[in-house]
């Protein structure tokens, strides 16, 4: 359970640009893949503690999900895998790189200028 | 966001009320990875643990696979050919650090109360406890998790897992993270394999093949010292690819 602390690397990602921009995160957008040692639930439920008394108290957490592939480096073959067969779904082999599946990207900080929220009031 | 494929590569994208905004030359430096503040702590470490031609080891495990008496072991199998310091990690004791301590090794205990792992900044504290200068090869033992420490670098320069026979032969897919990032992969308790009829070593290193790893799996028993010279090859040969890479050790 170390998603409290990345959420905490993800606030201090957000911190510098709510601050330079002088607005409050209302929305979060991170891509994250099934090998990033990650758990997608446990990230959901982590932000708001960690978020609480920040700049992005009250934000929203988007997850997106990488999908995992991987290609093998025997017969060139690209396709689909498990987090726990990596190996080539169709020669076999057991070298691959893996094409995505391990990130654990912010991809988007969306902030709302605190005047256009007063203009909703 | 890259246009084509929705992947990060043009950096972290901001959007303002709606409005996605151009970064301006001078804007605070978006970083895109999150753990890219440990990643560049672990990277400093790193270029600091060499400078002193040393070469750092991270051992992980389940709690109880027989970290700390691998180092025991290994410190007195070897302790003629290197001269070793360690980092130990753990929840709350200074027990780990004291057992390495009577074998005359410095060694440096971190707590990390509640955290279930180490990262870069914690390691980076303690290296300046330890006389680099004086050492070949620095183990930071991490703290008994399968999950957690896979995903935070500290500046080693190889990850060693440990599975130990009591533990069943299908942690590798179980733990896929951990052993994927594994460069080697050892299995501990080897005296209580005759005892062991469900831990087949054959098929614990298929399923490590099966995560596309080609990390050597060496089979040893640190309480009977068998398997160690396997295991002696490898730190030995991984101590002389790094030092002829950085250099050798200036000061020695």
């Amino acid at each position: 359970m170390h998603e409290l602390s990345l959420c905490r690397a993800l606030l201090k990602l957000v911190e510098p640009i709510a601050r330079q921009h002088a607005a409050p995160v209302s929305r979060v957008v991170l891509r994250i893949g099934p090998l990033s040692g990650a758990d997608p639930a446990l990230l959901r439920h982590a932000f708001p503690q960690a978020a609480a008394g920040t700049c992005a108290d009250g934000a929203m957490l988007e997850l997106l999900l990488a999908p995992l592939r991987v290609r093998c480096l025997q017969c060139g073959a690209e396709g689909d895998a498990a987090v726990n067969r990596l190996d080539c779904a169709i020669c076999g082999a057991t070298r691959t790189q893996l094409l995505s599946g391990d990130e654990l990207d912010l991809l988007r900080v969306e902030l709302q200028p605190l005047e256009v929220k007063d203009a909703h009031v | 966001m890259c246009d084509s494929c929705g992947c990060a590569a043009g950096g972290t994208e901001v959007v303002i009320g709606g409005h996605r905004i151009v970064p301006q030359t001078g804007d605070a430096a978006v970083l895109t990875r999150l753990l890219a503040e440990n990643d560049a702590t672990a990277a400093h470490n790193r270029e600091h643990i060499e400078e002193h031609g040393v070469l750092a080891v991270n051992l992980m495990s389940s709690p109880g696979a027989g970290k700390t008496a691998l180092l025991e072991a290994t410190i007195e199998t070897l302790h003629r050919e290197f001269r070793f310091g360690v980092i130990e990690g753990d929840l709350e004791t200074e027990n780990d650090a004291e057992r390495i301590r009577r074998h005359h090794v410095p060694a440096v205990q971190i707590n990390t109360g509640t955290a279930c792992h180490l990262d870069a900044e914690m390691v980076h504290e303690a290296l300046h406890e330890l006389p680099l200068r004086k050492l070949d090869i620095l183990f930071i033992e991490n703290v008994g998790n399968l999950v957690c420490p896979a995903a935070f670098a500290l500046g080693q320069h190889r990850n060693v897992t440990l599975l130990s026979v009591t533990e069943g032969d299908d942690k590798p897919a179980k733990y896929p993270v951990m052993f994927r990032a594994s460069d080697l992969v050892l299995i501990t308790k080897a005296d209580l394999l005759p005892h062991m009829d469900d831990f087949d070593p054959a098929l614990a290193e298929a399923r490590i093949r099966q995560l596309a790893s080609a990390a050597p799996v060496l089979i040893l028993s640190a309480r009977r010292h068998t398997g160690m010279a396997p295991w002696a090859e490898w730190l030995r040969s991984e101590l002389s690819a790094l030092r002829a890479r950085v250099g050798t050790k200036a000061a020695a």
